[in-house]
């Protein structure tokens, strides 16, 4: 059991938490997430780590109530315990001098970029920020970006705050405008991270992207998020989560990530009906 | 001689049993294990000890069992083996210790797996569990000397209970959120039930072992962060764990899981109790095994049970003789109504227009000349293609090496198949003070195996630290 030291809601339905957890901060990276289980007959759910305290030992994770899971969650309050979380997993992100970077983050993918825009600036990189969001009521981490970026572009798809557009649309321009970019990482949902890999392929822009298959163990031992990059089948909880933008099959993790569809709904609403019970 | 022929286990009627998931032999009661235990010989040299991995006392404790006394029988075996009621479940008997027994000319040899079953479950029964008192074995600065162990599988939990009873802080870490490995995600409930692994775990914890769950040696800790926190020596057992696929054409399409993925969501996330339980699972009304091994087998009696699946199938490239599992599993399979489709090799996996598994593509096969292992080649008969309506594929075709730890140590030498390179007789690696033993060093094989390593590792592990 892991005591819940801090929540905060930011959106509607998007709340940040702290757990104290030393055994994965103690060698937690940009780019590494946790699998949290929040009661005992949970469901091991993969969530990127935002940020983490090495002194008081606390990792902290920003999650949308979208399934069971989440929503269990976000119920939970200050002090009270999550059942499980393991971590650092995955491959952290490797941070090298590219030059002129940008990182692109979309809704819920904009706290798995912060901490990768923090380790590429501290590495001399030029960080360029472009987060996404379908209206300003949803904006997350404004601040918090401008701290770890040289230039922060918010979009909303609506225009009710920053540019208005895809966050494609803003990167574009930041292209047009005769910025030479070294390299692109975009993390958010599936149809934004294929839509800026087809643009930087265009544009002839290394591009990673850090992908969110269905998994259990995290270990590679399932084999539940198997992923398909340049042809060759990879396991994204250990080969990944990084993986070269232009060389992955987003189609067929589009179709995977739908597999249990049906039965999330079930889950949900079973979840609430008891709920409602208590 | 009391009674010469082998006493049955009671066991649930296979009908009944394909609607549950509780376990299938029921176990001998008091006056069963009297019985069988009473057939006994009690030979000068007896050949089933040999026959045991972890050299358990077998004449004595079954001639304990035959006086009735069956608390000095589990005491006999726990001796030699900390988890009995585990062993006495799921050890092959029937090519260790039964089959060195001299009664297995007549074809009846003493069930001995079900005795040491007996007598555990006599014990959770009947007797308290206490907090043992063992004299701590200190170092030079006045503390217990301490070990940690990666992977609390049987492998991992051997040693910590071997080292513990020696008078070592043996400390587990474990990646999943409980303890057991294999044994609470692989081992299905009605073969294992986990209340038992549980309770098997419990009793290591009596002794002073602590466990640490959702710990990922190699990733929370690296092997030089324990050195450094006072670990004077690491056994590595992280099981071998990285699933084979076929290498066919769809096989990432919806309805295709690993054994590992499938009976890791059915045993340890309980994908069966849905949605009381979170994690589902989706199977439709045909489902298809592929491969022949204990996973295999336990993937498709679990299949079996969960409500709307009508048809199980395995489909295996070589004939009946070569299934690699234990014959009780498959007569147990048979049992239940799964359908062997042998000498029969997949070759695509094919969806409907929504990506879900609709049918499997397969060949028949042909035995032909053994090859380098021994076992017999197969080959494809031209023009047999055919294909079968199912609406899952779960390969269980064995595991390969994880590398998610062993590529974080330095120094550490593998094989050519990234198995850890331990010395079979001490587990010892490349790297003084490591030692390893269980699936990550030999590859896939039996709980009794990675015990039977654990146990030298342990006795290898105790000489190592009185040498330091």
């Amino acid at each position: 059991m892991y005591k819940i030291t801090l929540k905060k809601q930011l959106t509607k339905d998007i709340k940040l938490m702290g757990v104290l957890a030393p055994h994965v901060v103690k060698n937690a990276k940009a780019g590494n997430f946790v699998i949290v289980i929040p009661g005992e007959t949970g469901e091991r759910v993969p969530l990127t780590i935002y940020d983490w305290d090495s002194k008081s030992g606390v990792v902290y994770i920003i999650f949308q109530e979208v399934g069971v899971s989440t929503v269990k969650l976000g119920m939970m309050n200050e002090g009270d315990s999550v059942y499980s979380i393991a971590g650092p997993l995955g491959r952290h992100f490797h941070t090298e001098k590219y030059g002129n970077t940008v990182v692109v983050g979309g809704g819920v993918g904009v706290p798995a970029i912060f901490p990768i825009a923090r380790a590429l600036r501290s590495e001399g990189n030029r960080v360029t920020s472009i987060t996404g969001f379908r209206s300003s009521d949803l904006i997350i981490l404004e601040k918090e970006m401008g701290t770890v970026s040289d230039k922060v572009i918010t979009a909303t798809n609506d225009g009710s705050s920053g540019t208005k557009g895809l966050v494609t649309d803003a990167l574009k321009s930041l292209h047009d405008t005769g910025e030479k970019i070294d390299l692109v990482v975009a993390v958010g949902p599936v149809v934004m991270m294929k839509a800026v890999s087809e643009l930087t392929k265009q544009l002839g822009i290394k591009t990673i992207v850090s992908l969110n298959a269905l998994m259990l163990d995290g270990t590679g031992m399932c084999g539940g998020c198997r992923v398909t990059i340049g042809g060759k089948v990879k396991f994204s909880c250990v080969d990944g989560p990084d993986f070269d933008g232009h060389l992955v099959n987003f189609n067929e993790l589009t179709s995977r990530l739908a597999t249990f569809k049906a039965e999330e709904k079930i889950s949900l609403e079973h979840c609430k009906i008891h709920l409602a019970g208590r | 001689m009391a009674k010469k022929e082998r006493l049955k286990v009671r066991q649930q009627a296979a009908n009944e049993r394909i609607r549950n998931f509780e376990e299938v032999p029921f176990g001998y009661d008091d006056n069963e294990a009297k019985l069988e235990a009473s057939r006994c010989l009690q030979c000068k040299n007896p050949t089933c000890i040999q026959g045991c991995p972890v050299n358990i006392n077998i004449k004595e404790f079954i001639s304990q069992i035959a006086s009735g006394d069956v608390a000095g029988a589990i005491k006999t075996i726990k001796e030699s083996n900390s988890l009995p009621a585990v062993c006495g479940r799921v050890c092959p008997q029937e090519t260790q210790c039964e089959e060195k027994c001299v009664l297995l000319k007549t074809g009846q040899a003493i069930n001995i797996g079900a005795l040491e079953r007996y007598a555990a479950d006599w014990e959770a029964a009947n007797m308290e569990t206490k907090a043992q008192v063992i004299t701590p074995v200190l170092g030079r600065d006045g503390k217990q000397i301490k070990v940690a162990i990666a992977g609390s599988g049987p492998a991992g939990l051997t040693v910590a209970g071997e080292l513990a009873k020696l008078g070592y802080k043996a400390v587990i870490f474990e990646a999943l959120h409980l303890p057991g490995g294999v044994l609470v995600y692989g081992i299905p409930e009605f073969r294992l039930p986990k209340a038992i692994v549980k309770r098997e775990v419990d009793y290591l914890k009596t002794l002073g072992v602590e466990i640490q769950t959702d710990v990922l040696v190699g990733k929370s800790y690296t092997i030089d962060d324990l050195v450094q926190d006072g670990f004077q020596a690491v056994f590595i057992g992280v099981g071998a764990g990285t699933p084979s696929f076929m290498n066919v054409p769809g096989e990432n399409f919806k309805g295709v899981y690993s054994s590992n993925e499938f009976l890791t969501r059915m045993n340890l996330l309980k994908a069966y109790k849905f949605p009381e339980y979170d994690t589902p699972v989706k199977l439709g009304k045909k489902v298809a095994v592929v491969g022949a091994g204990n996973v295999a087998m336990d993937s498709a009696r679990v299949s079996r049970r969960l409500k709307g699946v009508e048809e199980v199938h395995i489909i295996y490239r070589r004939s009946e003789k070569e299934m690699p599992a234990r014959h009780e599993e498959i007569e147990h399979a048979k049992e239940e109504g799964i359908i062997l489709d042998l000498l029969t090799n997949p070759v695509e996996i094919i969806s409907d227009e929504n990506g879900f598994v609709s049918k499997i593509k397969c060949v028949r096969m042909e035995l032909c000349e053994p090859d380098a292992s021994g076992r017999c080649g197969t080959k494809a008969i031209p023009g047999s293609e055919f294909i079968m309506e199912v609406d899952n594929v779960i390969p269980a075709l064995g595991t390969k090496a994880n590398e998610l730890l062993t590529t974080n140590v330095k120094g550490l030498k593998l094989n050519k198949w990234g198995y850890i390179e331990a010395n079979p007789e001490t587990g010892a690696t490349s790297i003084p003070g490591i030692f390893a033993g269980g699936d990550i060093s030999t590859g896939s094989a039996t709980v009794i195996a990675a015990m039977g390593a654990g146990k030298k590792a342990a006795a290898a592990i105790d000489i190592y630290l009185k040498a330091k």
